[in-house]
Order: C-alpha cells, then structure tokens, then sequence
C-alpha cells in the first residue's frame, strides 16, 4: 500500500497548522475574487502568486490550490445570482442558474452548485491519486487531431442548446467563431481582422467581453424591459430545512453528477482542453441523457450540478499534465507551472520520484481543499441570497459597475469596456428578435481551440484530410461526435411518434 | 469636501511618518515613483517573460528595492505588437516598463504599420540571455547534428519541426538552420513552449529547438535528448552536449534577451532609478539561482547606452534573418 | 417601428457587417494553400459567408412572413421601454467617457448618484451610502489587495497619497 502511505504523509503535510490556516485563507479569497464577473482563477493565482515566493513550496502550491478552488465555486456564483458567468467555466451555470435564481431557488442552485464542485473535485483527486502515471501516457497521445476532433465532440454535445429558428442559431455560432478570430493568426504569425487599426483588436475579442455584454449589460436591459423596473425575487429565508430540501433534489441528480465528475476529469487531463470545454460537454450529455431535455435552460436543477461538477473535475484533472508533463491543461495551470518552477521545483515525469513531499502534500491539500471550500461556501449562501432581496433599481446600477470594472481587469484596457457595452446593446436587439445568444458565446469560447487544432493537424500533415479519420483515437471521438448528434434526433422522432400513437388512443 | 480629502486629513501624520521612513532608506536616490509602476509583459501569462516579471516583482517586495510596486500587466497582442504600441503611446511616462522577448525587434520589422521605433525607448538593464537547445526524441536514432541533416534531409518536408509561431524565436532559428544546411522543413506552430515540448514526447513531431527549462523535466525523465547547444558555452545542465561551435559551425549562435525598457522620453532620473532597481535585482541571489537553475546566461549586466547598442546590433540580425526567410523583404 | 420592419432591418444591418467581415478577412490569404491547409483569412472569410447566408435566409423568410416576428405588427419598442433604454444606455456611455477624464472611481460615484436617486427614486441617504461606498470599496479591494490598477484620468494625483498608505 505504497499510495496509501504516501498519501497519509500527504494529509499530515497538509493539515500542519500553518498550513491549515493558507488553506482557508486561499478558499474565501478564491470564492471572492472569483465571484466578481471578469476575474476567475486566473487572475486569483497571477496576483497571489509572487506572495507565494517568501514561503516554502508545499506551502505556496496549498495557498495557490486552495485559491484555484475558491475560485472555481466562486464563478459559479456570480454565474446564479446575477447571471453573469465570472469565468469561462461557468458558463453553462448561467442556463439553469439564472432562471433558478429568478424562480426564488437561488439556494437551490447554490447547493447544487457546492455539492456538484465538491462530488467533482472529490472524484477527480481519488482518480488522480491512483492513475495518475498511466494517464500520464494517454495524454501525450493526444496530438493536434485529436484535439480538433475533442472539439467536434464538444460542439456536438450542445446541438440542442440552439433557438428553434434555424438560421438564426447558425448566425449565432458564425459570428461566435468570427470573433474568436480576431487578433493574430497563429500559423502565419501575422495579424488579422484588426478593425479600424485599434491596438486593442490585437489582444481579440476575449470570450469575457462578449459574456459580460451578452449576460451582464444585455440581460439587464431585458430584465428592466420586461419589468419596468420593478423585478424583486421572492426568496424564502436560507434555513437548515431548505438545504435538506435541495440535497433531496439533488438526490434525483446523482447519476449526472457521477458520470459528470468523470467526464470532467477525463477531458481534464487533456492537454489542451481543461475545465470550460468539460463544463459545456457535461452540460450537453445532461441535457441529452435527462429524461425531460425541454426542462433544460428553465431551471432544471441537473443543468448547474452537471457542469459545476465537471469543472471541478477538470480543473484537479488539469493538473494531472501539469504536474507530470510539464505542460499546463488551462491558463491557471500555466501560471502555477511557472511558480513551480521559480520555487525550483522541475514539473516534469520525474517530480513523483524527486520530490514526493511536494506532490503527496498537493494531492492531501487538495481533498483538504476540497472540503473546506464546500464548508465555506454553504456557510456563505445565505449572505449571497441576500444579495437578491435588493430593489432590482439598486441592483442593476451595481451590476454594470461590476460589468465595467471586471471588464477592465483582465486586460487592463478601457477598449474592451466600450465593446462590452455595444455587444451588449446590440445582442440585446438581437435577442428581441428571437437570435439565441448562447451558441455565440460557447462559439468564441472553443472558436480559438477548434481554428488551431485544425490548422495545425493540416500542416503537419501537409493539407492531408484523412489525417483526422486515420488516427485510431480521433476517428474514435469523432464517432462519438457523430452519435452524438444523431442521437438525439432519433430520440426527439420517437417521442414524435409516440406522442402522435398516444394522441390517435386519445381519439379512439 | 469629498470623503477622500476628509480621509487624507485624517490620514495626514499617518503620511507624513511614512514618507519619512521611505525618505531615510533611499536617501540618495533622487526620485521614486509616485505610484505603482506598471510592468508590461509583452506575452501572455505563464510564458517564460511572465515568470520572470513576476519573479522580478516579488525580488522587489522582499528586499524593498521599491516604495512602490511593480505591477505585471499581461499585453500579449500581436506577438507583442499591442503591448509596443501602448508603451510608445505612454511617452513621457515615469512609471511603466516593460520586459522584452526578441520579438521586440521581429515585430516592429514585419509590421512597419506599427509606427513603433524601438530605438526611441528608454533602454533600462539587460536581465538574461535565454538558450536554445535542437531537441528530438530519445527514441529517435538521432545522436549528432550530423546525423540529423542526413535524416532530414532524406525526409525533406516530410520532417516536422515544432515551434511557437511564424517570426518567432524558435522559426527563426528553423530558419537559420535551413539557410546553412539547405533543407526545408514543415513548421507546426503551438501555443507555448511547454506543448512544443510535450508534443516532441508525444511523437506528434519530429524536431523542436526549445529552451531547457521547457525540456529539461522530460530530458531528465530520458525522453528527449538535445543534439546541439546554439550557445559559444556549453551548458552547466547539459555538459555533455556540444556547442554549436564545436561540431563546426560557430555561426549558429541564437539567443533570446530578456530586458526591461521604458517607453520612449523616459525622465534621466527615472531612467537612472530603474537602472538601479533592476542591477540589484540582477545581483540578487534569487536572480541567479534561478538562472542557473534554468540555463540562462545571466552573467554580463547591460544597461543604459550599452543596451542601445545591443539592441541596435540585435536589431540589425534579426533583419537579416527575417530577410533570409522571406517574412520581409 | 413595428417588430416586422426591426426583423427586417436588423438582418440587413447584420448582412452588411458580414460582408465587412468577409471584406476584412481577405487581407489575409482565403483559399487553400497546397501542402499547408487553409490560409489565414479562410476560416473567418467562410464563417462570414454563412452569416451572411443565413441573413438572406431570414431576409427571405420575413418575406415569406415565415416567422412570428415577420409577421408581428406589435411595436418593437414601446415607449416606456425605450425610455428606459435611452436613459440606461446613456448613463452608461457618459460613465466611460468620464472614465477616460476624471478616473473610474469619481464617474462610478456620479452614476450611481444618478441611477438609484433619480432613476430608482430612492432616498438620499441610501444613495448616498451606496454610491460612496461602492466605489471605496473597489479601491480597496482592486488597487489594495489584487494590486491591479484601474484608470485614474485627471484624478490620478489624488491618489498618491493613498498609494503611500497601501503598499
């Protein structure tokens, strides 16, 4: 029992006072900074990270894991209760939560979304603790085709999501992936799409601004439309009763939140992919698999634990690369890649043999984490529910304060900002006129992933097509893509059927 | 009265004790900074620039080098275009720098529209050269350069080198490799050199020139080997591998700088405060140890004019080499 | 306007922009390049292309009156809803501009002074507390504890001796 010991060495790392006590320090942070719009894990761990350098390692990556975490349940919230995912993670939350948070379920979807995260994270670590070497070789399988056809997958899992207008929802997509264009082209190197010569076109147009426009700016002249002005959420008091409540709900949930945990954790480990296409896919295979699909989008509570659970997942199972490839599964991991190695540490297959202290007390604090950030943040859903009792003329103003600050931040330049408020007013016209605006915004999110993964497996393979459907693993997920999106067709022309048998019995 | 004149009233012994203790500590430089400096980082977050910034930002905070912060602010746009562009709009400006890589000279010279003349930025101090190794797969029966121009020359544009994009550091020493040995190769651009890296592993591609810090987890673990060091010296990590000189050709020499400049009419006195905050960071032992540890060769300290010049000589090879490759003409 | 001409108008605004984006995406290569894939302009010149097909198709489903909002003859807007609009979108605009002049902290005192007393009709002294409140709590929690600094315009000296205090 090699792993069994190594892994009560990890707790004890862990639960050492000084460690204890970062620990919970990096979850409230964490749930803070990532429950304001615009700032997610990433820039939790960019800022905090020179802190970590005046301590010692296994310290610093507790500290840094337990920010990650937070930050992770903390989109979700800003995602429920103003409808704004704070991270690209948290998108698919918006569907449900939103519409949960309107029907005065907001603590409902709260739950959810701690349990689902923590069901995830939990999953995620135990599969990391026993398999993390061999998936280690499957991930270096995965090339450029792969990727793309992983991508295929997650296009294919969230068909449904689309309006009932056809070309409208295609109008979505394009404009989506157009978007996500803007910037550099990556394989000539050379700038593309920078309109009217503005230098902030050359950063493209962050899967953020589009976001917060579309939920942030644009759902809140909906919601003041259809009001006029005078929304105010009925909400009964947070009690211990309510969350017996909602655990019984969720109870209904649990295969999708198991099969959730796993499908997160797999697309996790993928070096390219990490915790927003997990989410999205997650999202899909619920809907897709759920008994009642039309529920969907209206506050089905299976629509925030599939992908908060799945997230969670992958952001451990991105770590998996990170710390035996070297290779970062997220932009967040990417940033602790580089603390590791300033902390001198060398992530890379060795890192297991060299220094087992550091990787047993990481993978402890993160089970440690784990629990505390569910602890923590159910202690706090009764302060954010709070936060909707509020006159919807308090709340919107404060809201576009958010909006225009938390645009600001990530790239610290005021031209985003001005296109968050166009996009904004322009996808709230669009939306008027029955345009879904969803499929826009997953399409800038995988829209960067999808151009890339394709451009790069065709000059490596010299223009070559068939490349995609000769490699024995990306021919395999392509498949899956394909039955993917045949099967709910099938499934929707047997329910036609069998509602068309049940009305002619009615007739009879 | 608004609340924060009522609060720098309130504030004001508060003030006046601490602007004493900053006076006595650096009483012999002239200026400081009125307010947190921002630290332009032309590439993205988690790169080998970023690390250093923040590095650097938190050398500063531990040894109080600065009574005011160095703030990492990420432009990666346009290989490093938007992040020219906003430091050349900042003119006049005594608190922001920026840390290069070499697109500092490639980008300006492919895209003239720019209007960016990095000869009119405050050159500040020269912190590290970074090195290239030629890597490929241990599993490869690749074991001399030698070997390696005959096979890819066999292979022609069947041979796939991994790299981090067109103009950038590693296609130009693609470039210069192909110039001199009179192959042509197929280069795959990736997002960062950590996946470069992983993708050699994963035999996905055949060749890359990485640093070592992007390899050396994997060289360690026997799962790649480095063929040649374009670096005059050969590297403390790797003693085995010979320089590029001493398998003939001394000309293929390639490094990256990693220095901090300011933007364009940069105060003297701002200039020579920067100067002496980032050489005490240079001397630092953190800043070393973390050089060695790496294989960045952070021996020679440059600053100032000299810097000017560096990057005029530099300047002037990466427009030869740009030319060579025909990304300008 | 009636929602039937906005459906119309918007799909030809929209068709529009597309050739724009097709227009712009050709400065780089469109076709497919032997030995190498898709030029750089391809995927954003195509993606373009279908936007603009689907705004045909839906210009010529509106002729067809072959969707609820081409048939509907309701308002687009009515006036309370414009009204509100105007004002929100307004206020808005004029906290960015005076962004870029007077910093971000004072605009988002004034917008709020403006939103929740004179468009919430709520007291003064809840305006007052949330309006100051608000944006000293974002100094804080922005410049104090994240360290990532938000535009200042004009305003920027006042700060400098809050800086000397935080860090």
């Amino acid at each position: 029992m090699e792993i069994l010991d190594a892994l009560l060495q990890g707790f004890a790392t862990a639960i050492t006072p000084q460690n204890l006590l970062l620990m919970m320090l990096g979850c409230v942070i964490g749930l803070f900074v990532g429950a304001m719009p615009g700032l997610g894990s990433v820039n939790g761990v960019a800022i905090l990270l020179p802190v970590t350098f005046l301590v010692p390692p296994t310290a610093a990556i507790i500290f840094l894991a337990a920010v990650y975490y937070g930050a992770m349940y903390g989109g979700a919230i800003s995602s429920i209760m103003l409808g704004i995912p704070g991270a690209s993670t948290a998108v698919a939350t918006v569907f449900d939560g939103r519409p949960m948070a309107m029907q005065g379920k907001a603590d409902f979807a709260l739950v959810a979304a701690a349990v689902g995260s923590f069901v995830g994270g939990t999953i995620s670590v135990i599969l990391f603790t026993l398999f993390a070497p061999p998936l280690a070789d499957f991930a270096l399988k995965f090339g450029p085709q792969e990727e793309f056809a992983l991508m295929m997958l997650a296009f294919a899992t969230f068909i449904g999501l689309g309006g009932d207008d056809i070309p409208k929802t295609l109008f979505s997509i394009a404009i989506g992936l157009v978007f996500a264009a803007v910037g550099l082209d990556e394989i000539s190197g050379r700038p593309r799409l920078i309109f009217f010569d503005l230098p902030g076109f050359y950063h493209g147009i962050n899967f953020l601004v589009l976001a917060i426009g579309i939920y942030g700016i644009g759902e809140i002249l909906w919601t003041l439309e259809t009001s006029q002005g005078e929304v105010k959420v009925s909400q009964a008091s947070f009690t211990a009763k309510r969350v017996l409540e909602a655990f019984k709900k969720l109870k209904q949930s649990t295969l999708t939140i198991l099969s959730s945990s796993f499908l997160g954790y797999f697309v996790g480990i993928l070096p390219a992919a990490g915790a927003t296409p997990a989410s999205l896919m997650a999202y899909g295979v619920a809907k897709t698999m759920a008994k009642d699909p039309d529920s969907f989008g209206k506050g089905n509570i299976a629509g925030v634990a599939a992908p908060e659970t799945a997230n969670n997942a992958a952001s451990t199972g991105s770590m998996l690369p990170m710390i035996t490839l070297g290779i970062p599964g997220s932009p967040t991991t990417a940033i602790l890649l580089g603390g590791m190695i300033i902390w001198g540490l060398r992530p890379g297959p060795l890192l297991f043999v060299n220094n087992p202290e550091f990787v047993w007390g990481l993978i402890g604090s993160l089970y440690m984490a784990n629990l505390f950030t569910v602890i923590i943040n159910i202690a706090f859903i009764p302060l954010f529910v709070s936060v909707l009792k509020l006159s919807f003329t308090i709340l919107a103003p404060i809201i576009f304060v958010l909006c225009i600050v938390g645009g600001y931040a990530p790239t610290q330049d005021m031209h985003d900002v001005w296109l968050i408020v166009i996009f904004g007013v322009v996808f709230y016209l669009l939306r008027k006129l029955n345009y879904p605006v969803a499929p826009a915004v997953l399409a800038i999110v995988l829209g960067p992933l999808t151009e890339r993964a394709l451009r790069q497996s065709l000059v490596a393979e010299r223009g070559d097509v068939m490349t995609f459907v000769e490699r024995p693993l990306s021919a395999t997920i392509l498949f899956l893509a394909v039955l993917l999106i045949v099967l709910p067709a099938i499934k929707m022309m047997r329910h036609r059927k069998k509602r068309e048998a049940a009305a002619e019995q009615d007739g009879l | 009265m608004n609340l924060r004149s009522i609060k720098k009233l309130a504030l004001m012994p508060v003030i006046a004790v601490c602007s004493l203790a900053v006076m006595t500590s650096a009483a012999f430089a002239q200026w400081e900074p009125k307010k947190p400096v921002e630290f332009i980082i032309m590439a993205g977050t988690g790169g080998g620039a970023d690390q250093m910034a923040r590095l650097m930002q938190s050398i500063i905070q531990k040894n109080n080098f600065s009574s005011q912060p160095f703030i990492p602010i990420n432009k990666p746009g346009g290989s490093g275009a938007e992040a020219l562009r906003y430091l050349q709009d900042k003119s006049g400006d005594d608190h922001v720098v920026m840390i290069t890589l070499n697109s500092f000279y490639t980008t300006p010279l492919q895209n003239p529209d720019l209007g960016v003349d990095i000869s009119t930025f405050t050159p500040i101090g020269r912190m590290a050269l970074d090195t290239f190794l030629l890597w490929v797969n241990s599993d490869s029966d690749i074991n001399t350069l030698d070997d390696y121009v005959m096979q890819v020359k066999s292979k022609g544009k069947d041979w796939k080198m991994g790299g981090t994009g067109q103009g950038q550091e590693d296609s130009l020493l693609t470039g210069m490799l192909q110039n001199k040995f009179g192959f042509e190769v197929t280069y795959v651009p990736f997002p960062g050199g950590g996946t470069v890296a992983k993708n050699l592993i994963g035999k996905h591609i055949d060749s890359t020139v990485n640093n070592p810090s992007e390899q050396l987890g994997f060289y360690e673990a026997g799962q790649s080997r480095p063929l040649v060091a374009f670096t005059p010296d050969r590297l403390e990590q790797f003693p085995d591998v010979p320089t590029s000189a001493e398998v003939g050709h001394p000309d293929l020499v390639y490094f990256m700088q990693r220095s901090i400049n300011g933007p364009p009419e940069m105060s003297a006195e701002a200039q020579a405060y920067y100067i002496d905050v980032f050489s005490k960071v240079f001397n630092s032992e953190d800043w070393q140890g973390f050089c060695a540890s790496d294989g960045i060769f952070c021996n020679e300290w440059l600053a100032g004019d000299d810097l000017a010049t560096y990057h005029q000589a530099e300047k002037a090879k990466h427009e030869e080499l740009l030319k060579g490759m025909g990304l300008i003409n | 306007m009636t929602t039937r001409t906005a459906e119309m108008l918007m799909a030809v605004v929209m068709g529009l922009f597309s050739v724009f984006l097709m227009w712009k995406s050709a400065e780089l290569e469109i076709g497919w390049i032997p030995d190498e894939g898709p030029g750089g302009g391809a995927w954003p010149f195509w993606l373009s292309a279908i936007m603009l097909l689907c705004c045909v198709v839906t210009l010529f489903r509106w002729w067809r009156r072959a969707t609820p909002e081409s048939r509907s003859t309701v308002q687009f807007m009515d006036k309370n809803t414009r009204r509100i609009n105007y004002i929100t979108v307004g206020s808005l605009v004029a906290l960015l501009v005076l962004t870029h002049i007077i910093g971000i902290y004072f605009s988002i005192f004034l917008f709020l002074l403006f939103y929740i007393r004179f468009v919430g009709r709520h007291s003064w002294l809840l305006t007052g507390i949330l309006s100051v409140a608000s944006p000293v709590f974002l100094f804080f929690f922005f410049e104090a504890m994240l360290k990532i600094l938000l535009p200042k315009g004009y305003s920027e000296p006042l700060f400098y001796p809050l800086y000397q205090i935080i860090y």
